[in-house]
């Protein structure tokens, strides 16, 4: 067993356990995690890409990793904003109903 | 020859939204705010009838491709143009130019939106360069990007209208997507693994029957699945679009959910053709057929208007889901030609606008009536006649009655499916007919009864509501000029079938 397969191995692994917790978990917060945890899965499938064979690396999957990583953040940003944003609100409804 | 590959103005359709998003994000709250962007709606318009007028005039049975910067796939990023493409770009382009004029009026001080205009018109820039990017791309992770980027614009369009609902609508359409497009982003990664090239064509070259191609084509499928909201995938969808401002509603269903669409078609017939099954388009038309009958039925049942809307628009996503089971499938590969995608093609275009036409309308009789509840439409057809109008057209459309461009959508559908000998579709299509005519005909009979106590007392224009607001003439007249365009696609079927015909004969992506 190389070590790229391994690491692919690892990484379809991480896929799996981000999409199970992303449909089972009740929290928002948890599933953004979740979502994060599947796309890290997703990179690293894709770096021991790269190494498939032993005397070169292939640039083009780090360029692709670098790229969803960039967007990975942009959507975390976002998902983190608006749930913050719920919360407050439910938080002031709830101050006000008292 | 071939000026479309070696002049400008594919790139140029791309980055000129992109242009006007950071020059909408610089100038801020502004007295031309409104007229620069519908200037640069005008401008992108006009490149896309060139570039649909030249596409037309090349005659090329072969898609035309734009090199970025020199490089040539594999390497480089190409942009490419089929006749499918150029139909999608140019409802693009239409539906953004009314649209945007639209949203001129609809966040104006007039309504107290022009705060919320500070953020909609970079969203809604970035939205649009991103649907024309996805339209041209010959790259699967370029896709990709594009699928993001419409994916993050659209939520926060969403969350844009301020209130909790939207919030949590806005937050729920934004985790789906993300998840729909890693589905995808880790199909991709097999695909670059097993054919060492991201360009669609050479994929399509190499594709086969292998267990990597079908393992990709499930994954693709499972995750645009999501972002087009097929049933049971459809959850989402409603609250997403009902509590959306209403120019982003209507993009939301007549284009965004349609881009997805427009990727998988083209994974499943061109570049994946061969990993395909008939089990699995069989599958795919159960769902969709499912999905009618239970969005028209929920669209029944809802008592706001804007719900009854998107449920209505998961019911249609229904119907061009039947192109998959209906297409003609030999030799192991189902093919993106005949009626089955004539079929799939018009109802695409049909649905875009009769869908915008309708949100618009919508939008303006709750602007009327202060209040989007249905049961509160009784008689407003004495107050909003041509609003009124508008839903009624529309309606007409989404049933498929003639004389509209749904009626020949279906009727394309049925005598695709009576053809192919599989008649239980012809029961699926007529059901959901009789049941879109049940929902909208709900809306309509309420609007045109009249209330006896509005209509006969002198003091009947004090008893609109206290917070209802006249609607501008533009808001109107937009609407209108949408209807009108699906009643014209109705009685000139030809044009469009013509440009589709060109994607059947485009042998290739």
């Amino acid at each position: 067993m190389t070590s790229a397969l391994l690491y692919s191995m690892a990484g379809l692994a991480l896929f799996a356990i981000g999409f199970f917790g992303v449909v089972v978990a009740s929290h928002v917060m948890r599933k953004i995690l979740a979502l994060n945890v599947m796309g890290v899965g997703i990179f690293m499938f894709l770096i021991a890409l790269a190494k498939r064979n032993p005397l070169v690396v292939d640039p083009l999957p780090h360029a692709l990793v670098l790229t969803g990583i960039v967007i990975a953040v942009a959507g975390t940003a976002l998902a983190l904003n608006l749930m913050v944003r719920i919360h407050h609100m439910d938080q002031s409804s709830q101050e006000q109903s008292k | 020859m071939n000026y479309l590959s070696s002049s400008l103005l594919l790139p140029a359709i791309v980055f000129l939204p992109l242009l006007a998003a950071i020059i909408a994000f610089i100038i801020g709250r502004n007295r031309l705010q409104g007229l620069i962007n519908i200037s640069f709606s005008l401008t992108q318009f006009l490149l896309v009838v060139l570039t649909t007028l030249l596409f037309l005039d090349e005659q090329t049975d072969q898609s035309e491709r734009y090199v970025i910067g020199g490089w040539g796939a594999p390497l480089g990023i190409d942009l490419i143009v089929d006749g499918f493409s150029i139909l999608m770009l140019a409802l693009t382009g239409l539906l953004t130019l009314l649209i945007t004029l639209y949203s001129a009026s609809y966040f104006s001080d007039k309504y107290n939106a022009s705060e919320k205009s500070l953020r909609f018109w970079p969203l809604w820039w970035f939205l649009i360069s991103g649907l024309n990017a996805l339209f041209m791309s010959a790259d699967a992770f370029n896709i990709y990007v594009c699928l993001e980027i419409i994916g993050l614009s659209a939520a926060a369009l969403v969350a844009l209208q301020g209130n909790r609902a939207a919030l949590q609508a806005a937050l729920r359409y934004l985790l789906v997507g993300l998840l729909g497009s890693l589905f995808y982003l880790f199909a991709i990664a097999i695909l670059y693994r097993s054919h060492g090239t991201l360009d669609l064509m050479q994929i399509a070259e190499t594709a086969s029957h292998s267990f990597p191609d079908k393992v990709a084509m499930i994954l693709i499928t499972i995750g645009l699945l999501l972002k087009i909201a097929l049933f049971p995938l459809h959850f989402w969808l409603p609250p997403a679009h009902a509590n959306a401002p209403t120019p982003v509603s209507a993009i939301l269903s007549a284009l965004v959910v349609k881009a997805s669409l427009y990727i998988l078609i083209k994974f499943w017939f061109d570049v994946l053709g061969e990993a395909t099954t008939f089990g699995a388009s069989q599958v795919l038309g159960a769902l969709g057929g499912t999905g009618i009958i239970y969005g028209s039925w929920c669209a029944f049942r809802a008592t706001q208007l804007k719900l009854l809307i998107a449920y209505s628009t998961v019911a249609q996503l229904g119907y061009i889901f039947l192109l998959f089971p209906l297409s003609e499938y030999s030799m192991g590969v189902s093919s993106f030609t005949g009626s089955a995608s004539q079929a799939a093609v018009y109802f695409i275009v049909a649905h875009a606008c009769a869908k915008a036409a309708m949100f618009l309308a919508a939008g303006n009789l709750i602007l009327a009536q202060g209040n989007g509840e249905i049961a509160k439409l009784k008689g407003i057809a004495v107050r909003e006649p041509l609003n009124v109008l508008v839903f009624a057209i529309a309606g007409i459309s989404l049933i498929g009655l003639p004389p509209s461009a749904g009626f020949i959508a279906k009727w394309l559908l049925l005598t695709t499916a009576f053809e192919s000998g599989q008649w239980w579709w012809v029961i699926v299509v007529i059901t959901g007919g009789l049941l879109g005519a049940m929902y909208l005909f709900k809306v309509l009979s309420l609007a045109f009864s009249t209330d006896p106590a509005v209509v006969e007392s002198p003091t009947a224009k004090s008893t609109a509501p206290v917070s209802s607001v006249p609607v501008s003439s533009v808001m109107t007249t937009v609407a209108l000029i949408l209807a009108l365009i699906t009643l014209a696609l109705g009685l000139n079927a030809e044009f469009i079938l013509n440009i589709s015909n060109t994607v059947t004969e485009v042998n290739g992506i």
